[in-house]
């Protein structure tokens, strides 16, 4: 810390986060990976045991390098109208919406969550940086947009026991607070505000701070959560949770249609398997026009969730439509064994028809084995997603525990 | 003629400036219900003729007339619809500082002040260019085809101008891809050596541009401009009796005599939307009005941001209509004089022509300079017309109008125009009176129109006469922006019909016509 301000910038790229200190103090692997300017835990001890910790006990996960932006002012509803493909008049203050935007073509450029924090006062979390797409999008509206990822510093607080610790650390109501809504609770006379929010598909919930609170907070979690099983996760344990979910990773199920070079690598949500978040029966937003010409021609193909045979993860296996592997149908994007599932999971971009509910497709894994490489050729078929999904993630109040 | 139901037209045609009543005569004719609505109280947009000064009247925006193809004008029945011209063929001459001149009659022959060397090269230099033109302006009478479409409309259109390219032969294909890209100023420069023909001609290539001559496109400009005469047929640079605004009443009357209605002093307030689809206008009166299709001749930032509004449109599409570079380099100084001036040099029998005060190429590239800093030129260049020594009807009798072109005039001076103007003015009034001596003791009114009071006038964001550089990021098949190069818009049932659109400003008619007959192709269903 004390070389922090002595070290040029250009000299130390990576910015770190107010919960830094701690993290460097709990880091047994000094495993690192930058995310969005930020330095942060890849794996403090070892990504299986942190896992576990999210589906049976509880975890902490620095998420503050999670681009935030502030958006306000009178038009700031029909603007985040036009923007999103959700119907941001349904969001109520003190809820929160899972939203994708995307380009003219329909095209996603990125997913967030938006908090609406007042009638005309929003929150965009994002994975990466928007400003310049935010803005050009406020063209002839009366809004403000700014970044403000450096004014709050943000912990994820994911597991069944979540709930019971955050009480402990002092946050009188926490258990009625429902999935999706948010609310500022003071503590210690400071506020922090709680989303129920998360990736992991389980109960949890994000706290949104002020920087200066951050190590306090920090501190008192952990007391509070010592006899619960708390411990601080990093970015590997949370992707194999989000996998099981059934959550998407820009970069790695999907490129953002402003980043994209090649053509044909860009996704509609349609195709994502996002129809879900994509409404037609509201006013203009971009992209609407070209998505719903997609949805009239039908899909070509659709990421869908699959169940591999054998226990080996399908890691960017190619996909055929027969076991002699001459006719590709598609790719995997993300595999894993889930621990919890006990089954090997993946999530794919099929070709129509084959990513139809039920349907099989075959799979064709690289294996290497002590510097040998084997290949196996195994059947998958397309299952439900989320693979995971306890009702303890929707239970309010959750479990007292 | 299809009976309009009181308040529900098949189209609406937002602006009657030339372009608009042009689509909207076109249409008429072919038996569509037009509304035209025109914010301003009379027709014609940047083609009209107003008072400056009591008695004194003048073509307040565009003030020559070369650019309109003959077919068009003959199609229309202009002259029996009361079109008739104070001057055609008009000559230029280049205004020299030691009181020489030189003198290009219509179409550029040499004539008094050439050297043997220019005379000698100016026969196969205007011959290529000719050439040149011919190809280019094939392409202005039609919509540009898109790229990277599968349409097999715009991939034969697209062959199409490929193999007239290849039909220019070897040496003018390479020829024409040589110079395409250039600047007029080393061209020129190869080509001639008297300074006052090539400052003559590099003022031609950045008239209305954003442009000194030393920069890369203004070869492309010229070449567009001669495109665009070329385009017009025998028709070189002419005079409407009663100015410019003579051909808007003109056009006025054709689309009225088709059928089309026309409301002026009605300025739309914003298009209609329902179902994803323009439906119609609101008047600034709060007036509603219907129509299956509604074409505007506004600029392109004008119909998207402000008309229409881009809560109905994508962002990517917004932020290339928010990107057209729009400001104008070009003012409009209009005098009334007791008397008709004299200028050295200069014959009596030229001053009914065209005079062009741009010297030499470097004097040119020097009035540019400034504006590059928000500032003004000391000695800028001019383009002036004396229409009244053709057409007396415009002042007083004995009396005389000046109408000129200046540049360069930043659209935004870093003191303001309210403290700049003045001083601007008087610059300029310094210019002429070298060139004409005793002008200023005969100026009875006078009127200084920038680019600022362009806009205002004529309700241009910029007040650019192009609505918008030429140059070639704006131009042809992207212009005015990529999703909207053909007229029709990613709103069903809006279309362009203006100078944003290909192939642009000028009084020429052509992004009308174009635009009608699209609207024609595409049928009637929405």
């Amino acid at each position: 810390m004390s070389t922090e301000h002595s070290v040029p910038h250009f000299l130390k790229p990576l910015l770190e986060t107010p919960f830094h200190a701690r993290a460097r103090a709990l880091s047994q692997h000094d495993s690192y990976v930058p995310w969005a300017g930020y330095t942060t835990v890849d794996v403090f001890t070892s990504a299986e045991q942190e896992y576990f910790a999210i589906r049976n006990a509880s975890t902490l996960y620095d998420i503050t390098p999670m681009v935030k932006y502030r958006v306000a002012g009178p038009d700031a509803e029909r603007y985040l109208n036009h923007l999103v493909t959700r119907d941001v008049r349904k969001l109520r203050v003190g809820r929160v919406s899972y939203v994708v935007w995307c380009n003219d073509d329909g095209h996603i450029i990125d997913d967030g969550t938006l908090f609406r924090l007042g009638p005309n006062d929003f929150r965009v979390c994002t994975a990466e940086r928007q400003l310049d797409w935010l803005l050009d999008s406020a063209i002839g509206f009366d809004v403000v947009v700014e970044e403000v990822t450096e004014d709050i510093a943000a912990l994820s607080m994911q597991g069944p026991t979540s709930c019971y610790i955050l009480k402990r650390f002092g946050l009188e109501g926490i258990e009625t607070l429902k999935p999706f809504e948010l609310r500022d609770f003071t503590v210690r006379g400071g506020t922090i505000m709680v989303s129920r929010t998360g990736f992991t598909g389980d109960l949890g919930y994000e706290l949104w701070m002020h920087p200066e609170h951050a190590l306090t907070t920090w501190d008192e979690l952990m007391s509070a959560g010592q006899t619960r099983g708390l411990r601080a996760i990093g970015s590997q344990a949370l992707n194999m949770a989000r996998i099981e979910a059934g959550f998407l990773m820009p970069n790695v199920d999907f490129v953002s249609a402003e980043h994209t070079v090649r053509i044909g690598r860009d996704r509609t949500p349609l195709e994502l398997g996002l129809g879900w978040l994509v409404e037609f029966d509201k006013p203009h937003y971009t992209g609407r026009r070209a998505l719903l010409a997609q949805q009239r021609r039908g899909l070509s193909r659709l990421l869908v969730g699959i169940d591999v045979e054998g226990n080996k993860p399908a890691h960017n296996a190619l996909l055929y439509r027969d076991r002699d592997g001459n006719h590709e149908v598609g790719s995997v994007m993300s595999a894993l064994w889930s621990p919890t599932c006990k089954r090997n999971l993946a999530l794919a971009i099929i070709d129509a028809p084959h990513h139809a509910m039920g349907s099989t497709v075959w799979a064709d894994i690289y294996l290497n084995r002590e510097l040998v490489w084997e290949r196996r050729m195994v059947a998958a078929r397309v299952v439900e997603r989320p693979f995971f999904a306890p009702d303890r993630r929707r239970l309010t109040p959750p479990a007292d525990r | 003629m299809a009976t309009p139901s009181s308040n529900q037209y098949d189209v609406i045609v937002i602006g009657a400036g030339h372009n608009g009543l042009v689509c909207a005569a076109t249409l008429a004719r072919a038996g569509r219900s037009v509304l035209v609505v025109e914010a301003a109280d009379q027709v014609g947009g940047m083609a009209v003729t107003r008072e400056f000064a009591p008695g004194y009247r003048v073509s307040s925006g565009a003030h020559l007339l070369h650019q309109m193809p003959l077919a068009l004008m003959r199609e229309l029945n202009l002259s029996g619809h009361g079109l008739e011209f104070a001057a055609t063929s008009l000559a230029t001459t280049a205004l020299g500082d030691e009181g020489t001149g030189l003198a290009l009659a219509c179409g550029g022959t040499p004539g008094a002040g050439w050297t043997a060397r220019d005379a000698a090269a100016w026969p196969a230099w205007q011959g290529r260019l000719a050439r040149f033109a011919r190809l280019l302006h094939t392409l202005l009478a039609a919509p540009p085809p898109r790229l990277g479409t599968e349409a097999w409309t715009d991939k034969v259109a697209l062959a199409k101008v490929g193999l007239r390219l290849r039909l220019l032969g070897r040496r003018d294909m390479r020829e024409f891809l040589r110079i395409v890209g250039m600047n007029a100023y080393d061209l020129l420069e190869d080509e001639f050596e008297s300074s006052l023909l090539k400052g003559a001609l590099g003022l031609d290539a950045v008239l209305g541009t954003n442009f000194g001559p030393r920069a890369p496109g203004t070869v492309l400009t010229l070449l567009y401009r001669l495109a665009a005469e070329s385009a017009a047929g025998p028709m070189p640079l002419a005079l409407p009796r009663g100015g410019l605004g003579a051909l808007s009443l003109a056009l006025a009357r054709a689309a009225t005599a088709a059928g089309a209605a026309i409301r002026t002093a009605s300025p739309v307030e914003r298009i209609l939307v329902a179902d994803d689809r323009a439906t119609g206008v609101v008047l600034a009166s709060g007036e509603t009005i219907g129509a299956g299709r509604v074409v505007s001749s506004a600029d392109v930032k004008t119909t998207f941001l402000k008309l229409l509004g881009p809560e109905h449109l994508d962002t990517g599409f917004v932020r290339r209509v928010d990107h057209v570079r729009t400001s104008g380099l070009a003012a409009k100084l209009h005098l009334a004089l007791d008397r008709l001036p004299g200028f050295r040099g200069t014959a009596p029998a030229a001053l009914g022509g065209r005079l062009v005060v741009s010297p030499s190429l470097d004097y040119l590239e020097r009035a540019f300079n400034p504006s590059k800093y928000g500032e003004w030129p000391s000695s800028p260049a001019l383009e002036i017309t004396l229409p009244t020594v053709s057409d007396p009807s415009l002042a007083p009798a004995g009396h005389h109008v000046l109408s000129a072109i200046v540049q360069y005039a930043p659209y935004a001076p870093k003191a303001g125009w309210a403290a700049e103007k003045r001083p601007f003015l008087e610059a300029i009034l310094a210019r002429l009176e070298a060139y004409a001596p005793g002008l200023r003791n005969s100026i009875v009114a006078s009127e200084l129109s920038t680019p600022e009071d362009l806009e205002r006038e004529f309700r241009v964001p910029g007040g650019h006469w192009h609505h918008g550089d030429l140059a070639f990021d704006q131009f042809y098949m992207v212009r005015p922006v990529p999703g909207a190069s053909q007229y029709a818009t990613p709103l069903q049932g809006l279309y362009l019909c203006g100078a944003s659109c290909h192939p642009g400003g000028g009084v020429m008619g052509l992004a009308g016509l174009n635009a009608a007959r699209r609207m024609l192709d595409a049928g009637d269903t929405p």
